[in-house]
């Protein structure tokens, strides 16, 4: 950020809090450093080079997360196909297969329709959090115009969540008013695992949207908010992109 | 400290102020500090590991003596024993060769061997932590409810291990230790999401990857297997959490019959799917148990040598093809369940293939001790060990690697011989490598040699005179899991019985090994006592985390700088450049 004021000596070293206090509401260090590099923060030390350093680290640990998330729905899907495929030799050496096709209710294609636009507002709150014109905004105490822009369009991205979460409740309904349950078929088992473990992500999806948008209430620094905001975007993209693939499986894949 | 007024805000929530409050923060700090993190998780290691080998003792006893009665027990009976063997091999294999290596001296060490000073995401750390303790009193809760605890191995196969008519233990006891093993598989892979991202992201200045030490290339490579293998794990043990509870059939054959019950309408499932779901898993998990050890094992044994590590992006090569191909081999434990035979010998290719990485690692480290003048002090004793050990059991590797071979000795003690030589007796010498070497770090006190070298010799004499003679016995057909090897008809009791002697020796020689382990216990007391160093760096190291304030860093130290790789001994003399040594003192080349 370009400098204004170089801060007195005793603000610039302060020593670290671990964040729990006492410190500004923005980085102070933004004064030249005396070194004349303009006091280029990628020439401090890792883990002091500032936000972007901070939003790349929660980024990197989210893709390592879901890379072992992703894992557990391959072994799902293994199984999945590996079951469709297994069956065994009766008595009179027929081979049985009790595999029957669950049929998939139809308000699915909603649902997905309304993830898929979750999505979309979700990454239009991502972006909002990155726009010079409104941190410089919040910069000069002109209000948070970083927060209401990116909580408005969370709080649609929240709503279109638990849209879909009521939808896929309403399939679970239909379902089993059609005498369909979890242990009603070898299919119908992988209809349950699969709706039911994605809609726990999507849970987990929707108690990390809850705590972004409080963060954008409550916390005083940009660069929090931006990683609380930013991560639970990403992830949300994430299992948006997984349901896509799911959905597929289930409606075609049987 | 004076707890300070809470600093009122009364626009702030409550427990923001709260976390604001000087006294709740430090506490805060303090329990997600990674060394109270790494201290907790050894100590959690150490109380598995204690418990372990205690029931590997009873095991061993009635292997013996079957007429034996345990104190305040009475007599072993066979479903005791499984039960023994469960625990026995669940607790080594989860809590210890998976905890301490990684988990425990990971969070110790790597921060410090980074130049950085914290993890990356502390409080997901302390999640960790806490869910392995938890997990742990979960899986002992198993010994306690009605039935006891799971019968079934470590590798839990199905059918027997889906339903509760299997016998004692396979129903609540079995439940525990699904939930147990459950949380474990979340907290390694929260474990393992801090240390990737803390070594991508936290390196210092000039620590670039070649110029990472090979310690922290095995905690890397291990800590991406466990995302990869402890997901596969989670997703195994839900569908066979289904089957117990949830009518599905995912590991039941059609028309199973157990303990005389059939089983039927239960989908065609298959318990050869589980071996699939659990091998990719647990394959996987014992590199995950020794890659640490192999990284550690290659720099002691260039420090106490004086010499740069032989090939060292060899090394760094062979580290990760270990890791690789690692993931391909989970066939090779199947051999003898019905595996497919073309599938078997694919399997036998990759695993013989993990034969090369493997045997240039051991080449590497005998030509970077070869000729030089090793300090045999006690941390290089037990990185010659390991050395010895991984040669030992890694030898019959390719012999069981052979389906024609296996065929035989799967399920004898030959295959017992094999792995507790070199994965947990060699992960325990890994350990003690860390304990001895790093203890100038960890207590500020160098562990006493006389104790240190006692210790590694008659634990070196205990490893071999317990482990060897189980390949003479597995050799003459003494099979696993059996609870009695007398009183059994037919031809085969004669040659059981012959193994008698032997397996007389074998008690002893375990009960030998575990008592071989007070002297440690004494050295790790008498230490306590002794003043503390004042050499920061007795080894002569070259790595950070003996940089002076490197492991102890204050929050106004200047951060740390790396200016070269590690092990930089000069050819002749008693010099060497440390990582962080500014200056090159050499008169020679630089890098």
């Amino acid at each position: 950020m370009p400098s204004t004021i170089t801060p007195p000596e005793i603000d610039r070293h302060r020593i670290s809090d671990g964040n729990n206090g006492h410190r500004p509401p923005t980085d102070k260090r933004t004064g030249g450093n005396g070194e004349g590099d303009g006091d280029n923060w990628n020439n401090r030390p890792r883990g002091h080079r500032g936000p972007h350093e901070r939003i790349s680290q929660a980024r990197i640990g989210l893709f390592f997360a879901l890379g072992g998330d992703l894992m557990f729905f391959v072994a799902l899907i293994s199984v999945f196909f590996v079951t469709k495929a297994s069956g065994h030799f009766d008595a009179y050496d027929h081979f049985i297969n009790q595999w029957l096709p669950t049929a998939i209710p139809s308000i699915l294609w909603l649902n997905t329709i309304a993830l898929l636009l979750s999505s979309v507002t979700a990454e239009i709150a991502r972006r909002a959090m990155f726009r010079d014109v409104d941190a410089m905004d919040e910069w000069f105490g002109l209000g948070r115009p970083v927060s209401y822009r990116a909580a408005l369009w969370l709080s649609a991205t929240l709503a279109l969540g638990i849209l879909f979460l009521a939808g896929q409740w309403v399939a679970w309904d239909q379902l089993a008013a059609q005498h369909v349950f979890f242990r009603s078929n070898p299919s119908s088992h992988f209809f349950y695992l699969i709706t039911i473990t994605h809609a726990v992500h999507l849970f987990l999806g929707i108690v990390a949207l809850i705590v972004a948008l409080a963060a954008l209430k409550f916390s005083r620094s940009l660069a929090t908010r931006q990683v609380f905001v930013d991560t639970t975007v990403w992830y949300w993209h994430v299992m948006g992109a997984l349901w896509i693939f799911l959905f597929l499986l289930l409606e075609f894949g049987q | 400290m004076n707890p300070l007024p809470i600093p009122t805000n009364p626009g702030a929530p409550f427990m923001a102020r709260l976390l604001r409050h000087e006294w709740v923060s430090a506490k805060l700090r303090h329990a997600t500090h990674h060394r109270t993190i790494g201290f907790g998780y050894l100590l959690l290691s150490l109380v598995a590991v204690i418990i372990g080998a205690l029931l590997s003792l009873i095991m061993r006893t009635h292997l013996a003596w079957p007429n034996w009665q345990l104190p305040l027990h009475g007599p072993i009976l066979p479903e005791e024993y499984l039960a023994l063997v469960t625990m026995h091999g669940t607790l080594m294999l989860f809590f210890v060769l998976t905890v301490a290596p990684q988990s425990g001296f990971g969070n110790l060490i790597l921060p410090a061997q980074l130049g950085t000073r914290h993890m990356a995401f502390p409080r997901i750390n302390a999640a960790g932590l806490y869910l392995t303790a938890f997990a742990l009193v979960t899986l002992l809760a198993a010994f306690f409810v009605p039935g006891g605890a799971p019968i079934g191995g470590w590798t839990a196969y199905p059918p027997l291990s889906a339903t509760p008519l299997a016998g004692p233990g396979q129903g609540f006891g079995m439940d525990l230790w699904l939930a147990s093993i459950a949380l474990f598989s979340i907290a390694t892979t929260l474990n393992a999401i801090n240390m990737l991202t803390t070594i991508t992201n936290l390196r210092c200045e000039g620590l670039t990857w070649e110029r990472l030490p090979l310690t922290v290339w095995g905690w890397f490579t291990a800590a991406l297997l466990s995302i990869l293998a402890f997901s596969v794990l989670l997703a195994a043990i839900l569908l066979l959490f289904c089957d117990r509870h949830l009518h599905s059939g995912f590991f039941f054959p059609a028309q199973d019959l157990i303990s005389g019950t059939l089983l039927q309408h239960r989908g065609d499932g298959s318990p050869l799917l589980w071996l699939h779901l659990f091998w990719f898993f647990g394959h996987p998990e014992v590199y995950i148990a020794i890659l640490p050890g192999m990284g550690l094992t290659s720099m002691v044994i260039a420090n106490f040598s004086r010499r740069r590590v032989f090939a060292y992006r060899l090394m760094i090569a062979t580290t990760l093809l270990i890791g690789f191909l690692g993931i391909l081999v989970w066939g090779h434990h199947m051999f003898v369940a019905g595996l497919n035979p073309f599938a078997g010998t694919a399997f036998s290719i990759s695993t013989i293939a993990i034969a090369l990485p493997a045997a240039a690692k051991v080449f590497s480290w005998l030509a970077t001790t070869w000729g030089s003048r090793p300090r045999l002090a006690t941390p290089m004793l037990f990185a010659l060990g390991f050395v010895s050990l991984f040669i030992t059991g890694g030898l019959t590797g390719p012999i069981l690697a052979q389906p024609i071979l296996d065929e035989y000795l799967h399920n004898t003690f030959f295959v017992v011989a094999h792995f507790h030589l070199i994965m947990a007796m060699a992960g325990v010498f890994g350990l003690f490598c860390a304990t001895y070497y790093w203890a100038p770090l960890l207590f500020h006190r160098t562990l006493s040699e006389p104790l240190g070298k006692l210790h590694f010799w008659t634990t070196l004499l205990g490893a071999y005179s317990t482990f060897l003679p189980m390949h003479f016995t597995g050799l003459a057909a003494e099979p696993r899991h059996y609870s009695q090897l007398t009183g059994i008809a037919g031809p085969s009791a004669a040659l059981l019985q012959s193994t008698l002697p032997l397996q007389r020796h074998i008690t002893a020689s375990a009960i030998f090994l575990v008592c071989a382990q007070l002297p440690f216990f004494l050295n790790l007391l008498l230490a306590w006592r002794r003043p503390a160093n004042k050499d920061t760096n007795p080894w002569d190291a070259t790595t950070m985390e003996w940089a002076p304030n490197a492991f102890n860093p204050h929050p106004i130290d200047q951060p740390s700088i790396v200016y070269r790789g590690p092990s930089h001994y000069a050819d002749t003399g008693t010099e060497f450049l440390p990582q962080w040594s500014p200056v090159n003192t050499f008169n020679t080349e630089a890098e």
